[in-house]
């Protein structure tokens, strides 16, 4: 709707009286489509900021995707000294660092977000949420140090040793693999402070949409004998499962990406596969973040870019999902979900 | 048959017998609330805690005053370099970001809308959001490192405004989405310009909203080291100057983050110290003003 | 209507238009090749983009982590002298190697020497700056400094993964007195390309090829072991895992009170790291029959009181200097580091460059380089 062209009298409001003397829709004649025009433009420039940043990296990484072909995704090790550019150790340590992090901080902030929404007082909801919430504010390396001296020994003097007493030992997935040492420095350090980096931004979406549930419905859950958790299950969850996805798919993306944190836990072992959650791995992010500074030839530096590529197309992949999923949702509930 | 129907056959029986177990789940359920919400609060304390105890030792006057000491025998210096450049860098970095992400937002929640390109543009922007921000620094890199042969500090600000855009831009939207269309539409029938009542009324009607989303924009991506490890790494030295070797152009400038992760992993007692005093710093730095811009502009609104 | 719409986007057309011409001067201006140019030829003066004049003040090196500590002290000590400063990254030999290179720093360091073919190739120069030695660190309790007992072949086989508990009889054997604990070895070496990998890892192969296996080089793909971000890395891995052994510069298990080993020697004797060991190592080194590259092995050096895990650290710059002032300026550190940065070496358990060597540096190496035709030095 353009209302420029409204002839309105103006009005003598003072100071301004000569200056009104011409028709409104003259005077607007520069003002008004300069300002759209910089407005859109800095609209696309989000969008050419990224297809920049895409053909970019496409373009450095070129001779290692012409050099290497698909050998990147087959191989296990990361040797350049050896001329092996193997992404797969990277790739299976992210995927199990994520996993991990996720297991842990889906039911947990599940579980916070209802305790939230249904069963504190609203004051003492909003300061717990906040203190929750500043979690994400805390920089990663600050993660990563706290990690690195203190929760490192704790699993590595006191957890690991405890655990191999006990049956699980044995388990596929916790026995020690050929490159456990000790378990301080290993997928599972990374996947537990990676889950507590992660916990607010599901805890905050998750309570948000779960406050959205209409109170009537709750209500008429509670008015036929339902507990607490069988409301929040059965109606609220319901009703919030897209949103829910959602904050999942966040807290998702940012596991993939998340560099610092990981590069100080993970121990950074690029030869093998990790056997056991308990063996240390690198990740996609934290090998980029070491071997960067010493690319020393061509190839070198071209396959770590397209290290950054393939991440940078699995993070997009996941986003656009995310996306996607949403928007579906959002169009066969009609509109708030 | 009793006289009320289902409360002494089997199925009542049953019905009986599961009350129990319900009642039991949810109280268990109920139990793991408050677990988990007491391990999200300790796990807040106990990472402030731990840096409070280990950083506030390195805090004295030496380390907001002094530069970063080289000798691995000294027990001297502090962050005073790494604190200004990481005002140079992430300064530079929102005077680019800023004012593009807001008219960006402006264009989204104005002029767009619904539009194909602006919900093409939206959907960019939250596929942006979501890179990591290693990959932003190896952008930075391959466009202003390598090509011109030099880290510089300009390189930083451009990977961190990179990230800043899209989240400036997104929360200028939302923000500007609140604002009730009869406020537009009073200052247009007053015959204002579009642009005058964008910026005049709209604008300064969610100022705070604004100036929330703008300062927390800025004040995460302080705190950020990824997009720095190849792009202004880090200096020993003071800023000096533009295009020289020290200078913000020319060369590495020293930052935080860098400066945190490089002496975080050294051995030596005293540069750990001084890394736990400068993750003190940023700490306060980031929940100070996390804190601070939503009690000075959101009292009495929902958190 | 029609007016201001036909307006606005006509507007906006002119504005794309002159933002993409913008964009393409930016980018001429400021590009260039934006390849690694392999080839190693110098490249042109950076175009579109005048630095400011060159103060000359600020030189930039990048490389190995272990003569770091030594690097970082000269420069502190150099400012406080001629008021240059000294911008060292330790970012790994590999790192080094490639950002000299690329000509993104003044100077590379390099624990691994580049052969002949590989500096011509670059059109690189190096020499030798300061000696050193690399040592083993635990951390086990109730085991003192220097007092763990390790052979070249028990070495091996750790870091091999063939021996896995502190307390194999392999070790006990040499340990008597020494309780070992029933517990596994975690093993940590470096994850980034490294030249105290190099000299460690030739050791290996040189003092117990027979059980070593996994080649010599700045980065091997490791049987075993955690990976730490340079000797930094390594040594604090090495604090925080419990039953854990690496290998480091000597300044940093120095500096830091870690617990280091003995090793046997190739004539046999047990030696603790120090500097009477190192310089023994050094000693016989025959630096004239390694010119024009000054590449040499130090590892495995015969001697009693030789420490066999020996290495010199090299300087790496570029042939053809692209600015004068601060090429003087960084020669002039550099003869300073030769000249007088002995003590603070010694301070630091490295062992500082005999003077003969500086001289064939100075008289062989040194001509070699120039500015635009003209010798650097002096």
């Amino acid at each position: 709707m353009s209302t420029v062209d409204l002839e309105v009298k103006p009005t003598s409001s003072g100071p301004r009286g000569a200056a009104n003397a011409a028709p409104r829709g003259h005077r607007l004649g520069i003002g008004d489509p300069l300002f759209r025009v910089l407005a859109t433009v800095c609209g696309i420039t989000v969008a050419v900021a990224m297809f920049g940043l895409a053909g970019v990296l496409i373009y450095d990484s070129w001779p290692a995707i012409t050099g290497l072909g698909t050998k990147m995704l087959t191989t296990v090790a990361w040797s350049p000294s050896q001329g092996e550019y193997g992404a797969l150790a990277a790739l299976v340590g992210t995927a199990l660092s994520t996993l991990v992090a996720m297991v842990i901080a889906v039911p947990l902030a599940l579980v916070i977000a209802l305790l939230l929404v249904e069963l504190v007082h609203p004051a003492v909801s909003r300061v717990v949420g906040t203190a929750i919430e500043m979690l994400a504010a805390i920089p990663s390396i600050v993660y990563g140090m706290v990690g690195l001296f203190v929760i490192v020994p704790y699993v590595q003097d006191h957890l690991v040793p405890w655990l191999l007493t006990t049956p699980l030992a044995n388990v596929p997935g916790i026995k020690p693999g050929l490159q456990f040492q000790g378990g301080g420095l290993s997928i599972f350090t990374a996947g537990v402070v990676l889950a507590i980096m992660v916990l607010p931004f599901i805890t905050a979406v998750s309570r948000d949409v779960l406050k959205m549930v209409p109170q009537v419905t709750k209500e008429a859950g509670y008015g036929m004998g339902s507990t607490t958790w069988e409301v929040m299950r059965k109606i609220s969850m319901r009703y919030a499962n897209s949103g829910i996805v959602g904050a999942v798919f966040i807290g998702l993306g940012r596991a993939l990406g998340e560099t610092m944190a990981v590069a100080y836990l993970i121990g950074s072992v690029y030869t093998d596969l990790p056997r056991s959650l308990f063996d240390p791995g690198t990740s996609i992010a934290s090998l980029i973040a070491n071997q960067f500074s010493e690319a020393t030839r061509t190839l070198d530096l071209s396959a770590l870019i397209e290290l950054g590529l393939i991440l940078f197309v699995i993070t997009v992949l996941f986003q656009i999902a995310a996306q996607a999923w949403l928007r579906r949702v959002q169009r066969v509930t009609g509109g708030r979900a | 048959m009793s006289a009320v129907p289902g409360t002494t056959s089997p199925a009542a029986a049953l019905r009986r017998r599961s009350v129990g177990r319900r009642k039991a789940t949810d109280i268990t359920v109920k139990v793991f609330s408050w677990i988990g919400a007491w391990f999200g609060i300790v796990a807040m304390g106990f990472l402030v805690y731990e840096v409070v105890i280990r950083g506030a030792v390195a805090w004295n006057w030496a380390f907001f005053t002094q530069s970063t000491p080289q000798d691995v025998t000294s027990t001297a210096g502090g962050f005073a370099n790494a604190i200004v450049g990481t005002f140079a860098v992430t300064g530079v970095a929102a005077l680019m970001a800023i004012p593009t992400g807001f008219l960006g937002g402006v264009y989204l929640a104005e002029f767009g809308r619904n539009g194909r390109l602006a919900m093409a543009v939206r959907m960019i922007a939250n596929v942006v959001m979501g890179v990591p921000s290693i990959v932003v620094g190896v952008f930075a890199f391959a466009i202003l490192v390598k090509p011109l042969h030099h880290y510089s500090g300009f390189a930083g600000s451009v990977a961190l405004a990179f990230i800043m855009l899209p989240v400036m831009a997104r929360t200028t939207e939302d923000i500007l989405n609140l604002v009730p269309n009869e406020l537009r539409e009073s200052g247009l029938a007053m015959g204002a310009a579009r642009w005058k009542v964008t910026l005049g009324v709209v604008c300064k009607a969610a100022r705070g909203g604004l100036i929330t989303g703008a300062t927390l924009a800025i004040v995460r991506v302080a705190g950020e080291t990824a997009p720095l490890l190849f792009t202004a790494l880090s200096s020993p030295y003071w800023l000096t100057g533009l295009f020289g070797p020290s200078g913000f152009f020319g060369g590495p400038v020293a930052n935080l983050t860098k400066t945190i992760y490089d002496f975080s992993g050294s051995p030596y007692p005293h540069f750990q110290t001084l890394a736990w005093g400068g993750a003190l710093l940023i700490i306060v730095a980031v929940l100070g003003m996390n804190i601070l811009v939503r009690l000075i502009f959101q009292r009495g609104k929902e958190w | 209507m029609k007016k201001s719409a036909r307006s606005w986007r006509l507007m906006l057309l002119v504005a794309a238009v002159l933002a993409v011409a913008a964009l393409a001067v930016a980018v001429a201006g400021c590009g260039g090749s934006s390849t690694t140019d392999a080839s190693g030829t110098p490249a042109p003066a950076i175009s579109g983009f005048t630095p400011a004049p060159m103060t000359a003040d600020t030189i930039l090196g990048a490389g190995a982590s272990f003569p770091a500590p030594l690097y970082m002290k000269w420069g502190s000590d150099y400012n406080g002298v001629a008021g240059v400063k000294l911008n060292y990254q330790s970012i790994g030999s590999g790192g080094g190697i490639s950002a000299i290179e690329a000509k993104t720093v003044d100077f590379g360091a390099s624990d691994a020497p580049l052969e002949q073919t590989e500096l011509e190739a670059n059109g690189l120069a190096q020499f030798p700056m300061v000696v050193g030695g690399v040592v083993l660190v635990v951390n086990l309790d109730g085991v003192a400094d220097g007092q763990l007992k390790l052979t070249p072949d028990v070495l091996a086989s750790i870091y091999m993964g063939k021996t896995t508990m502190w307390n194999d009889a392999s070790i006990t054997k040499l340990n008597a007195g020494v309780k070992l604990p029933a517990s596994k070895i975690n093993v940590v070496h470096r994850s980034d390309g490294s030249g105290t990998t190099w000299i460690f890892t030739h050791y290996l192969t040189d003092a117990a090829g027979s059980i070593w296996t996994a080649g010599a080089d700045k980065e091997i793909p490791w049987p075993v072991g955690i990976g730490g971000k340079g000797s930094e890395g390594v040594a604090t891995s090495v604090q925080q895992l419990s039953g854990s052994i690496g290998y480091v510069e000597y300044a940093y298990a120095k500096q830091t009170g870690m617990t280091t080993t003995q090793l046997q020697n190739k004539e046999g004797a047990w030696v603790k790291p120090s500097i009477a060991s190192f310089t023994s190592a050094a000693k016989n080194a025959d630096w004239k029959a390694s010119l024009p590259s000054m590449y040499m092995v130090l590892v495995n050096q015969p001697g009693q009181a030789t420490w066999p895990i020996t290495g010199a650290s090299f300087i790496l710059v570029q042939k053809d200097q692209a600015d004068a002032s601060r090429a003087k300026t960084m020669f002039t550190f550099f003869d300073w580091g030769y000249s007088n940065g002995a003590t603070a070496a010694t301070s630091l358990d490295y062992v500082p460059i005999p003077a003969s060597v500086y001289d064939l540096v100075e008289k062989q190496v040194w001509p070699t380089l120039t500015v635009s035709g003209t010798p650097v030095w002096p």
